[in-house]
């Protein structure tokens, strides 16, 4: 399929695609909207993608890996001409991912142009050259634009799903909150300006409040550690954060694009992370290994009653942070529970697991009623 | 005198544990639930109807197992509780002052860890099916000995062989290499009983403090091969509770008699007549938004009891009045 063409402004339109990342989509598609491309966007991964991406990748890969394998290989064939992706760095495979998958496809007989952004700082040419690619010809004028307007409506997708873990914990009427949570997002999808955006998140919050809840309710918090594809995408942590939710737990989760982009992207930071782990893990291990360490204290610190460790399986960075949990939960006082993910899709395992980490964490705050 | 009724719904077998109010065991039933677990249920209530005296009234039901949903709308529960907790309870019921339960089912495995009676972490089996009861069932039937007799098999052997243990199917392959070399059966199944411990050990109870006293339960209990490779492993004497194939069907029990023993609210029980209504379930997938929920419907005599799996909540409203 050829390229759409030229645009007036100067950007040589393309379609662009891009992995799927929870809530974080719409904002993508509007940036690159913004810049000037066409966007094919992905959609939330399904089985039919998952099978996809087992098929296509190799064995032993991680489940991230296959879900944005089967992605790409869903909007490839709706005629995307460019990939955009992040890549990492360090130990952890998922450095290596952007170039196998740009093999794979390849051999399949896909031929898009790939851009991975890394972090910025580690490579500061390889990352304008990246630039360079991604804005088609157009002005860095409406590049830093796009980034800005992208920014504040991530920003404001991070505020209403946060409120939204507040709320579902509390509310009275299941599915309220879930129906106030989107009509928050769409209110920012459609936003065009930084004004916009502004009034949709006050419009989303305003909605969230409106939901009925019970005032009295005390609900337990439980934070959430671990891989970030895993973390962020519902589809594939078994909707984790909603699960919790509707068994009366807020949830928080230690990633979001907002606060990654602020200490991966553009600081190569996560000092406060790595700083609590060092009793326990001085070395860099790789992928969000280090920071899950770290983040038990974190959330030990501020009084949660419980942390959920989410981990792709045979990820080496959360295998190694893992081994350290008992040992970690024991002195910070805190009790955390593991999911391996893999290729199941069965929900009941995990609501068993929940159900019996819901009451271990109320019997440890002394109100267990059987 | 008060009863109460606890059900233990799961994959493989489906245990009912009727206690009076002074927690005497008055009926323990043990079936295989043979893929129905509806039909599973009703029998079990009526079979545990005829245990219980004429005086004895039902005051409550606590189902759990993987089927616990399922379980409470056809019995009529009280409550519905995770097979986690369920274990919990019984174990330390059984045994005040335990430490670590260890249980082993038909489909999954799991290991309970207890300070002062509290539950202060748990795991169960992920992403691995070796160690659990299916798997020893289908090496019996292979191996053409009954399942009763496999562990004392295990007992009679004097050199183990080593079989690998990190997935079933490595596991046969290797039991049958070392069939057909020429190993005694004996070796071969005591070889099998260290190779899933060790699975065990490695994978549900990775960096779990095992400490004594530690009970053993669920249906693979009754293998004496299993029970003496975990003493082996642990070095430490294990425990098999009298009940041990109906721990879970216990907990349920005592968590019903301490919801509903102080409550003044009657019992939600439907009797112990269950087995003349035909419970009928069907399924559908609603499409109204991409989630694509499977929506599960259970009819009685043409009427809606139950529905549920839907993420939004909507189809929880039994006047919805769409079945598929």
């Amino acid at each position: 399929m050829g390229s759409t063409g030229r645009k007036k402004n100067g950007v040589k339109k393309l379609r662009v695609t891009y992995a799927h990342m929870g809530t974080s989509t719409i904002v993508f598609k509007s940036m690159l909207e913004e810049i000037g491309h066409e966007v094919i966007a992905p959609p939330r991964p399904t089985p039919k993608t998952l099978s996809l991406g087992v098929q296509y990748a190799p064995e032993f890969a991680c489940i991230p890996f296959k879900l944005v394998l089967g992605t790409y290989l869903e909007t490839l064939p709706e005629g995307a001409e460019m990939i955009v992706s992040a890549g990492g760095y360090g130990p952890c495979r998922a450095g290596f991912y952007g170039e196998l998958h740009r093999r794979i496809l390849r051999e399949m007989g896909y031929n898009p142009k790939i851009v991975f952004f890394f972090p910025p700082l580690k490579k500061p040419l390889d990352f304008y050259r990246k630039l360079v690619k991604l804005k088609q010809g157009g002005s860095w004028v409406d590049l830093y634009r796009a980034v800005r307007k992208g920014f504040s409506q991530l920003r404001a997708v991070d505020d209403i799903e946060i409120k939204s873990h507040e709320t579902r914990a509390r509310e009275l009427n299941r599915g309220d909150t879930n129906r106030a949570f989107k009509k928050g997002i769409d209110y920012l999808e459609e936003a065009k300006n930084l004004k916009e955006i502004e009034e949709a998140r006050s419009e989303g919050l305003k909605a969230l409040e409106k939901v009925p809840q019970n005032p009295d309710f005390e609900p337990l918090k439980v934070g959430i550690i671990g891989e970030i594809y895993v973390q962020l995408e519902p589809a594939a942590n078994f909707y984790l954060e909603e699960t919790l939710g509707n068994m009366g737990v807020v949830p928080r989760r230690t990633i979001f694009l907002t606060s990654f982009t602020r200490r991966d992207v553009v600081t190569h930071g996560e000092k406060e992370a790595k700083e609590r782990a060092r009793p326990y893990i001085p070395l860099v291990i790789g992928g969000h290994g280090q920071n899950s360490v770290g983040d038990v204290v974190h959330f030990a610190e501020k009084g949660y009653h419980g942390v959920v460790q989410l981990a792709p399986f045979t990820c080496i960075p959360e295998i190694v942070a893992k081994s350290i949990m008992p040992h970690l939960s024991k002195v910070e006082g805190i009790p955390v529970l593991t999911f391996f993910i893999d290729e199941q899709t069965g929900q009941a395992g995990v609501e068993t697991r929940l159900e019996a980490f819901v009451d271990l964490m109320n019997q440890q705050r002394g109100n267990f009623s059987a | 005198m008060k009863g109460y009724l606890g059900i233990d719904v799961g994959s493989v077998s489906t245990n009912l544990v009727i206690i009076d109010e002074n927690d005497n065991l008055l009926s323990s039933h043990y079936l295989r639930t043979r893929g129905q677990p509806i039909k599973a249920v009703q029998e079990g209530i009526q079979e545990a109807g005829k245990d219980v005296p004429d005086n004895v009234e039902i005051c409550g039901v606590a189902t759990t197992g993987s089927a616990r949903r399922l379980a409470g709308v056809v019995a009529g529960a009280d409550t519905v509780k995770n097979e986690i907790t369920a274990h919990a309870v019984a174990a330390s019921h059984v045994v005040p002052n335990v430490q670590t339960v260890l249980e082993m089912g038909g489909q999954d495995s799991k290991i309970i860890i207890m300070r002062n009676g509290v539950v202060v972490d748990f795991a169960m089996n992920t992403v691995c099916a070796a160690g659990t009861g299916s798997f020893l069932d289908h090496q019996a039937a292979r191996l053409n000995i009954p399942i009763e007799e496999f562990g004392e098999l295990a007992l009679k052997s004097k050199h183990p062989v080593r079989i690998a243990g990190r997935c079933s199917v490595f596991a046969e392959s290797d039991m049958i290499h070392k069939q057909q070399t020429g190993h005694a059966l004996a070796d071969i199944i005591a070889g099998l009983s260290e190779a899933l411990v060790r699975n065990y050990l490695n994978n549900v109870g990775k960096g779990k403090d095992i400490l004594p006293p530690i009970v053993f339960q669920g249906g693979v209990a009754a293998n004496p091969g299993i029970k003496a490779s975990f003493e082996k492993a642990l070095g430490e004497e294990i425990t098999i509770p009298p009940h041990y194939n109906v721990m879970g069907a216990l907990g349920a029990a005592l968590i019903a008699k301490r919801l509903m023993g102080q409550s003044s609210n009657p019992t939600k029980f439907l009797g112990f007549e269950l087995s003349d209504f035909e419970y009928e379930a069907s399924s559908f997938e609603c499409k109204d938004c991409p989630n694509h929920c499977e929506i599960v419907n259970i009819m009685v005599g043409g009427e809606l009891l139950a529905r549920w799996g839907s993420r939004c909540g909507k189809w929880d409203q039994l006047d919805e009045k769409r079945t598929g």
